[in-house]
């Protein structure tokens, strides 16, 4: 339990001492060593509790509740102050409502509840504080180059808010250490709304006109969530008077009819969390804020937060018709009107962002649905996503900084200027969406656990979605791939920093990538069995052995193979005329004139744009959220 | 399903699927030329040219197309093998994807307008049939109760008794996989309706000779899928499998003798339409069957 | 032997011509004289093609276009100038603007003379040209073989 303690608390201490570190030398020390050890404390703790069922630890103090009621308010109360400075009307409704909520839950309903396992942890909290320990600190080193980077590029004279942003990240690390491991529902719920605001206090970072109106997309769509979570939280006070979850989700699987309401709430907070339609909109507001930002809520937290919430209720999900529903179809209409849509951008952090959505969709698809496959093949979705998400975005990051230019066109020839930011770029784009890498691979479990439980509409919009999400990564590694001369290499001048990051999470997603079969046995399966006590691995493992084999094959000749010289003569390339500069792929025209040949990628604008596609997705899942919501106040029972 | 008979598959598909995938490209071009009141080549035509491609002198825009076109036909090889030793048919599916992928990339990485053209189409036709492979798996699996392949040995009746929608779907985007017209947007055999030579445009020689070969390969297991649906317990089958799958061919030859190139629109729409209507459907009836 | 006779990949490329022998180059590639029969297919593209028929004379604006078809061809390749403008120009040899036979801008390996050329003699030349395209296949085996 000391670790557990440790790992919340330590990036909290760290949080407040970065807060006051003006010196850069000494922030960078910080953040590496901190770092260091927070990677180094999951992974021991992973390790060290390796296969373990469900393990509570006895750890009950009314400190804890005030601390966490004192923090509610407090965050209420900060939300408030911002939505008065900026005039925003809606965050400080929602906010008050939430303010006066948890207050009078503190002290009409809770006082008298007690949760004497306060703590726990089970094999797949201890995957969420791999991915959070991990990615989420390998991120914080790659900040520092990057936001070093990035201060350079402010105007002269603006003020560095650096400590702010850093003390930032770690508090989100901590409060998603303390969202995975508390057993009280209270502080889960505190863990919860830390992130809100902690992600809102980042999106806002620049605090220019756009920043701010996406942030406040952000907390109004989030405070919703967490109202409804709140909502939750009062039916578990008066109906069941308890507040411990794992009480809750006992409660939940043997009388599914009882839970209804407050599973449909919870589900509505996850589903606001993660992103999903009506509320993608605020994850790619988000994308304002620098990019370690955006790796962050992408990969590792915030988002990771609301599907590890709807995993942990798929048990329920499995017995209790409504929500399971509603998180199946929301989840489903998502995965496949987002991927069309990352089809239409050409921006590369706009397409991260529909395919962390749609990814997050397929997710919540499978946690609605509930079986013990299912649940295997989101735990590895949430796996696979974290670890090639954050390694894509970081190398985007790195790009943009180096090239100047966040669109996908732009990275044109980038194999030869940034040959090994390419590579490493190249594959976590080949680990996202295909075969045989960990994604696909949770891809396949996922359309198995279909297929047995008969689930036809997830069957037809996985066989659709598919389909779009090769077209748009093959199209953006395509463009990577190209190679025409002898280009400058402007990669020298990327901080070892984010060197350091990159590196971490390409060796992280081989390693896990070819030791598959083996999480699956130590990691994944264990919660599994401890769940539902039967496997969930609908995949043969000679099947997994494949699959890794034949990515160690493809890691190879990516790195290996590829671009070293060969005997063949070099031949220019054939421009239907006479070229005259085989890079530029300028060549003599019809009136001995110079032309260029240029080849865009294709975006299929007119069948798969956003503003096409969006309104139908957020009308579909709106009214799959109303109607859900409907038919579960309707089975409360004393209501009618 | 064991690794060793895997590779024994594999090693057996390599060797094996070529001679009959070249002998196959031999029939086609001569039953073409008849359709067309010609004689046509030899049968051992396609051979003559790979051998030719390999005798050419090695010539590359830039180094590394060659190595993923190698690694598009080791793919290939592998999925072949996966199939024909009665292993996992979406794992044959996902990995013959993978294939795929490294054609298209090696076209872009030598960054010829062209052959730019020929893998944005590539990548499209990828993104129009894959739904209906998806489903196709999918059906064979709830009508044969697994996605191994041997497992249609054990089974009493054919799948296509109850999977002959998917069938029917499938046969309409296999057009596309064969490259065939009206589908062959990325790369067609007749120079009269292709933009300098699609995604091939950049390749030559030996790295032309690969991708031949790779074609012949994708041919022969395409084919091994369509008689998948004709294949039950009985050892006769085998030979019904063999007929319906030599007449689809010739079925695919005629189509391809009689329509002309279509847009990419047309190509999508309509794959996407057959898709979601025949393997839809087809899941939907064997899903809800038992319960009615 | 050599499998370049048995496969040999035509490309054509018209000139300053009347169109007249170009018309006739397609008029031999036609179902009517199968010359897929030898294995002859036509390639748009000088990076597939063993034999390089050109119609038509050389002038100032495209002798950079011929010379770059030529050389975007892979060794080994046969240059077969089809009918009288092609091997010397013709009646446009005293143009301004012309500089002359095929053979001034690459080397050339048959001339098929005529105006238009016959596709007979086309093809009779085609047939020609892959003697020495065997000749020049084993050239390069026995370059190979010395590399």
């Amino acid at each position: 339990m000391a670790m557990l303690g440790f790992l919340i608390l330590f990036p909290l201490v760290v949080a407040g001492v970065l807060l006051v570190v003006r010196n850069n030398r000494a922030r960078n020390a910080i953040v590496g060593a901190s770092g260091l050890v927070i990677g180094v404390a999951s992974i021991w703790l992973a390790v060290s509790y390796l296969g373990a069922p469900w393990v509570q630890f006895e750890f009950y103090s009314p400190t804890v509740d005030y601390v966490c009621m004192a923090v509610s308010v407090l965050i209420a109360v900060a939300i408030l102050y911002f939505g008065i400075k900026y005039k925003n009307v809606w965050a400080c409704v929602l906010a008050t409502v939430q303010l006066v909520g948890s207050l009078v839950f503190e002290f009409a309903f809770a006082h008298g509840i007690l949760v004497t396992e306060g703590l726990y942890l089970d094999s797949l909290s201890l995957l969420m504080a791999f991915i959070i320990g991990v990615i989420g600190s390998g991120i914080c080193v790659y900040a520092l180059g990057y936001m070093e980077d990035f201060q350079a590029h402010e105007p002269e004279g603006a003020k560095d808010r650096r400590p702010t942003f850093f003390a930032l990240m770690f508090a989100f690390l901590s409060a998603m250490f303390f969202i995975v491991f508390s057993n009280n529902m209270l502080w889960l719920f505190t863990g919860w709304e830390v992130t809100t605001v902690c992600s809102f206090l980042l999106i806002g970072y620049t605090r220019t006109d756009e920043a701010i109106k996406n942030a406040f997309r952000q907390i109004i769509m989030n405070l919703l969530g967490g109202i409804a979570f709140l909502g939750a939280l009062y039916v578990c006070a008066i109906q069941f008077n308890t507040l411990s979850f794992l009480e809750f989700l006992q409660i939940g699987v043997q009388n599914p009819t009882l839970v209804v309401l407050p599973v449909t709430a919870l589900a509505f907070a996850g589903l606001t969390k993660a992103a999903q339609m009506p509320f993608h909109t605020w994850l790619l507001g988000a994308m304002v804020a620098p990019t370690p930002t955006s790796a962050l809520l992408h990969s590792s937290t915030m988002v990771k937060a609301g599907v590890f919430l709807l995993v942990k209720l798929a048990p329920v999900m499995l017995v209790c018709t409504v929500p399971a529903v509603m998180v199946v179809l929301v989840g489903g209409l998502t995965f496949l009107f987002c991927s069309f849509m990352a089809i239409s951008q050409s921006n590369a952090k706009r397409v991260l962002a529909y395919s962390t959505i749609a990814n997050l969709g397929l997710i919540v698809a499978c946690a609605g649905v509930g079986t013990p496959e299912a649940v295997w093949a989101a735990a590895f979705l949430v796996l696979f996503h974290a670890i090639a998400k954050s390694l894509l975005f970081l190398c985007v990051g790195t790009a943009e900084h180096h090239i100047g230019s966040r669109d996908i066109e732009d990275m044109d020839l980038l194999f030869e200027r940034m040959p090994r930011l390419a590579r490493f770029m190249m594959l976590g784009i080949m680990v996202m969406f295909i075969a045989p890498f960990g994604m696909l691979v949770a891809k396949w479990a996922t359309l198995v656990s279909f297929a047995d439980t008969g689930q036809v509409a997830l069957i037809v919009i996985l066989g659709f979605g598919s389909a779009a999400t090769f077209m748009f990564w093959a199209k953006w590694l395509g463009k990577l791939s190209g190679i025409a001369a002898e280009r400058e290499n402007v990669e020298t001048t990327v901080h070892p920093s984010e060197w350091i990051a990159i590196v971490i999470m390409a060796v992280l997603v081989v390693l896990c990538c070819v030791l598959l079969p083996f999480i699956s046995s130590y990691v994944v399966e264990p919660y599994v069995y401890s769940v539902y006590a039967t496997l969930g691995q609908d995949i043969s493992s000679t099947n997994l052995w494949i699959a890794s084999i034949l990515t160690a094959f493809v890691v190879i000749v990516l790195f290996a193979g590829v671009g070293r010289r060969s005997k063949a003569k070099k031949a220019d390339v054939y421009l239907a005329g006479v070229g005259r500069n085989n890079a530029e792929r300028t060549f003599t025209n019809a009136l001995s004139g110079e032309s260029t040949a240029s080849a865009r990628n294709w975006y299929l604008e007119g069948i798969f744009g956003e503003r096409r596609i969006s309104p139908i997705g957020t009308a579909m899942c709106s009214v799959v959220i109303v109607v859900a919501f409907a038919a579960s106040a309707v089975a409360l029972p004393g209501l009618f | 399903m064991s690794m060793l008979a895997i590779l024994i598959g594999t090693l057996a598909f390599a060797l094996v699927a070529p001679v009959l995938g070249c002998l196959l490209a031999g029939v086609d071009r001569i039953v073409s030329a008849r359709m067309q009141g010609r004689v046509g080549p030899p049968l051992l035509q396609p051979y003559y040219d790979v051998r030719k491609l390999i005798e050419k002198d090695n010539v590359s825009v830039n180094s590394t197309e060659g190595v993923y076109v190698t690694c598009a036909l080791v793919f290939a090889i592998i999925a072949g093998g996966i199939f024909f030793s009665g292993g996992n048919l979406l794992m044959c599916v996902f990995v013959i994807t993978l294939s795929s992928l490294f054609f298209i990339v090696a076209a872009y990485s030598t960054r010829s307008p062209y052959a730019e053209i020929g893998a944005n189409r590539e990548t499209l036709q990828v993104m129009a049939y894959e739904p209906m492979v998806l489903f196709m798996a999918v059906a064979f699996y709830l009508a044969a109760g697994t996605f191994d392949t041997a497992g249609v040995f054990e089974l009493g009746t054919p799948v296509i008794a109850t999977i002959w929608l998917v069938f029917l779907g499938f046969l309409f985007v296999l057009t596309i996989k064969l490259r065939k017209s009206p589908f062959d947007l990325s790369y067609s055999h007749h120079a009269h309706q292709e933009i300098v030579k699609g995604i091939t445009t950049e390749m030559s020689g030996k790295t032309l000779a690969k991708v031949e070969i790779m074609h012949w390969y994708e041919n022969i297991l395409f084919l091994g899928w369509i008689g998948l649906f004709f294949v039950w317990g009985n050892p006769f089958s085998l030979i019904l499998a063999v007929a319906v799958v030599l007449l689809v061919y010739f079925l695919e030859i005629w189509i391809d003798n009689n329509f002309a190139r279509v847009k990419w629109q047309a190509l999508l729409k309509s794959a996407w339409i057959v898709a979601l209507v025949a393997g839809g459907v087809n899941i939907a009836v064997l899903t809800f069957l038992p319960y009615l | 032997m050599t499998y370049a006779t048995k496969s040999p990949w035509v490309i054509h490329y018209d000139g300053s011509s009347c169109n007249g022998c170009d018309i006739e180059v397609l008029a031999a590639l036609c179902p009517g004289f199968d010359v897929e029969r030898f294995g002859i297919i036509n390639t748009g593209n000088p990076k597939h093609a063993d034999i390089f028929l050109v119609t038509g004379s050389v002038n100032e604006q495209n002798i950079s276009v011929v010379q770059e078809i030529y050389n975007q061809m892979v060794e080994p390749k046969v240059v077969i100038a089809c009918g009288i403008c092609a091997c010397s120009a013709g009646i446009f040899h005293d143009c301004y603007n012309v500089i002359g036979g095929v053979d001034k801008a690459i080397p050339v390996d048959v001339y098929a003379p005529g105006c238009a050329v016959r596709p007979e003699a086309i093809i009779d030349a085609v047939v020609q040209g892959l003697g020495i395209l065997e000749e020049k296949s084993k050239a390069l085996q026995e370059q190979k073989k010395g590399a």
